[in-house]
């Protein structure tokens, strides 16, 4: 029996999607495990694109739980990395098309044949919002060192808590440890005190994630980016690994600007 | 400018001020609590203050007031009687 794991924000364009498909990928390679990627934004998707599977599409999930089709003829094959699925969601439909009691049943029948399944959550705190954690045991929230973010990231936390699905970590993505040091941005400290929620990772500001997402290629395979490593780093906790946070010091001074010339850092 | 600003003190690092702001709106976001959380609540206050007090239910009110920063919880729960012993 596998798990359903939620990932979601409340607040828009924090990198829901993207954690997704990086964690996506980090299980099914990584972990050799067997994953279902599932986009619940219905008549917004964008997991397919983001994963370079736009092109594949024939069946989604509103398919599946209309009973169109059957539930594999809507799962997508990744041919880049075994064990990995996507079920995409509906483009011309709303999220009144499908309700918590058929998200439910759908989770339980992915579970029973993989290994992780993990529901990408439309923003906002309606009805896809509650479509996408029906079915979960689990949820990550993602949230950047923004107060908009932070705010809504408690605001659907508490939703959550409400509904008795307490088993929350938080990803704080997009941190710029430039301006944390000068002053200018919330450190980790802060939004861990604030959410009172266990950190399963940080992930850094990184241009890679930006070259990933325009290929339609997750990152988190590219070896020495930071973002990639901070995805590589939250994949193995998410399967009960015990790894440390990666020290995010952005490195200045002379040291710095020597590691950017010579190519060992990004700039 | 920012620099300046800091080294004269005039004002706190954006990241502090980004981080008190924050704290005081997700005090106010959180105590808005649905009617049947602050029913629930509000009858077991008074369950537990009865183990103390005869108080008048009928005239109790339990409410939490938001304003400029901070957040309160007003009770005003006329007691009619103290119990002895318990306390």
């Amino acid at each position: 029996m596998g798990e359903v794991v939620v990932v979601t924000s409340g607040k828009g364009g924090v990198g829901k999607t993207t954690a997704v498909a990086n964690l996506g990928v980090g299980l099914a390679t990584l972990g050799k495990k067997k994953v279902a990627l599932v986009d619940t934004d219905i008549g917004l998707r964008n997991l397919d694109v983001v994963m370079g599977l736009e092109n594949r599409i024939v069946y989604d999930l509103v398919d599946v739980v209309e009973g169109t089709c059957r539930l594999r003829q809507a799962l997508i094959k990744d041919k880049r990395y075994e064990g990995l699925y996507l079920m995409p969601a509906a483009q011309t439909r709303d999220k009144n098309a499908v309700t918590p009691e058929q998200m439910r049943k759908l989770c339980a029948d992915l579970r029973s044949e993989f290994d992780y399944v993990l529901i990408d959550c439309p923003a906002g705190i309606e009805q896809g919002f509650r479509n996408a954690v029906a079915g979960a045991q689990r949820a990550i929230v993602v949230t950047t060192p923004e107060v908009s973010a932070v705010r809504d990231a408690d605001r659907i936390i508490g939703l959550m808590e409400a509904d008795e699905l307490d088993d929350i970590k938080l990803i704080v993505n997009r941190m710029r440890m430039h301006m944390v040091k000068r002053g200018d941005m919330m450190d980790l400290e802060d939004i861990r005190e604030i959410l009172s929620v266990p950190v399963i990772g940080v992930v850094p500001e990184d241009e890679v994630i930006v070259v990933s997402t325009n290929r339609g290629e997750p990152a988190i395979l590219e070896g020495k980016a930071r973002a990639s490593q901070a995805y590589q780093n939250i994949t193995r906790r998410l399967m009960g690994e015990e790894v440390p946070l990666m020290p995010l010091e952005a490195r200045n001074g002379m040291v710095g600007a020597l590691r950017r010339l010579i190519g060992l850092d990004k700039a | 400018m920012a620099l300046l600003n800091r080294i004269f003190g005039r004002s706190e690092s954006s990241g502090k001020v980004a981080s008190e702001r924050l704290r005081k709106v997700v005090v106010q976001d959180r105590a808005n609590v649905s009617p049947q959380t602050m029913d629930q609540m509000r009858t077991q206050v008074l369950n537990k203050l009865a183990e103390y007090m005869e108080v008048d239910e009928k005239n109790s009110s339990i409410t939490i007031s938001a304003n400029e920063g901070s957040v309160n919880l007003v009770a005003n729960i006329p007691i009619r009687r103290m119990k002895r012993g318990k306390h």
